[in-house]
């Protein structure tokens, strides 16, 4: 029986081609908490449209860059630009408001309101943002079918499976049009068969609105959804993928 | 591939020509490299002579004779057999992996390197696989699957080994007789 099958290599992209334009950037960045240094001047790039997964052991610092680079931390040395500006340097207010209009988030889980049902959980990025609520469901439902998630709108994360709950905070990052999805062990607490359609929506929807997405993960299944992989190792970037 | 079991196999189902027997062995177990008509052939011939399949009728239509093959008890026997019994598992990629992890330890090079070399190889590949995934019928998007476990079963070796390099050194440069 066929094992590491040479299986053809399929003449279509598995995803959408980025444009090469960065997007988001980062220089040098260093991170210390208390005597552990965490980054220890990393670089980074992720092109309009692009899909990098950032592969790396526990510790190694992955998670840190990815808040680095959301805005979550700000570096103690280096500079993060996003579509050209600085925002290492904004205050905590700017960088929440960024947050909110132009990234999205996928965690491993406990990232949905429990009280909420799905429609609102969806809807809730857009409330923050100001959007109208009539509008914002509207806008929120949309998404629905286009991640299998039709006739779950009303129904609270408790109520679902661990597949649909990640279906719909797939769709509560994608529902404010953002130019990055950060994803952090998006299939970590799912099985294969879930994990594999998380990830196949995730940078399928991804893919054809345009969107970078970095996905932190340590699983290479996960990590073959990207265009390139770049390894974190002692809080550095390593490998041919971090080119 | 086991020729032989996939031809019993598909023979259980009902009794089927050469010709179609081939197709079905390239459709379901060997996208990538399809069978020989000979091989197929030969191999009925040789499951003929040991008793698991028989020739149940000659067909002559148009072309070339059809030779419709039905398989026997014995063979009904053997492909019981072989589904229940545990495959030896094939290591030989691990195997080559950790050749080369201690070939670069014993000439006092960097592991670093040569590992992301690997894990770059290795992804490249599960890239083009899961597009194959994707698209393809599920015989071989099963296929794909599994192609992608194993590959990432070496990937995770790969970072075991990375962990434990220190230690590995330790051992592979030791004198010989406290190794």
């Amino acid at each position: 029986m066929t094992t590491l099958a040479v299986l053809p290599t399929p003449s279509i992209p598995a995803i959408g081609a980025p444009d090469g334009r960065p997007i988001l950037a980062a220089s040098d960045l260093h991170k210390r908490f208390g005597t552990t240094e965490a980054l220890r001047g990393i670089d980074f790039a992720i092109a309009r449209g692009e899909i990098v997964a950032v592969m790396g052991a526990s510790g190694s610092g992955k998670s840190t860059l990815l808040h680095c680079l959301a805005g979550i931390l700000r570096p103690d040395h280096g500079t993060v630009t996003f579509d050209g500006g600085r925002i290492d340097n904004l205050d905590e207010g700017r960088r929440s408001r960024l947050r909110r209009s132009a990234f999205g988030f996928v965690f491993q889980f406990g990232q949905l309101v429990p009280e909420l049902s799905a429609l609102e959980n969806v809807s809730l990025p857009l409330l923050l943002d100001g959007v109208r609520r009539g509008d914002a469901e509207d806008r929120a439902a949309a998404w629905f079918p286009r991640l299998g998630l039709d006739g779950l709108e009303g129904r609270r994360p408790g109520d679902m499976s661990g597949g649909q709950a990640q279906r719909v905070a797939v769709a509560r990052a994608l529902v404010t049009d953002p130019a990055v999805i950060f994803a952090d062990e998006p299939t970590g607490s799912l099985d294969s068969l879930a994990g594999e359609q998380v990830m196949e929506l995730l940078t399928g929807a991804a893919s054809d609105a345009g969107v970078s997405v970095v996905i932190v993960t340590h699983e290479p299944r996960v990590a073959a959804y990207a265009h390139r992989e770049v390894v974190v190792r002692d809080g550095r970037a390593s490998g041919p993928g971090a080119a | 591939m086991s020729v032989p079991h996939a031809l019993l196999g598909l023979l259980r189902q009902q009794p089927r020509h050469g010709y179609d027997l081939k197709r079905l062995v390239d459709r379901y177990f060997a996208p990538d490299h399809p069978v020989a008509f000979a091989q197929v052939y030969a191999t009925l011939s040789r499951l003929e002579g040991k008793g698991r399949v028989r020739m149940e009728a000659v067909e002559q239509a148009e072309g070339p004779e059809r030779r419709r093959y039905a398989i026997t008890p014995d063979g009904i026997d053997e492909l019981d057999r072989w589904l229940v019994q545990p495959l030896d598992p094939e290591p030989h990629l691990q195997a080559a992996l950790f050749t080369k992890v201690v070939l670069v330890i014993l000439a006092g090079r960097d592991v670093t390197p040569i590992v992301d070399a690997e894990r770059h190889a290795h992804l490249e590949r599960m890239r083009e696989l899961t597009a194959v995934r994707r698209t393809a019928a599920m015989p071989i998007a099963l296929l794909a699957d599994y192609a992608l476990f194993h590959l990432e079963a070496d990937l995770r070796w790969l970072d075991l080994t990375v962990a434990r390099v220190d230690e590995l050194r330790r051992t592979v440069l030791a004198p010989l007789e406290t190794a």
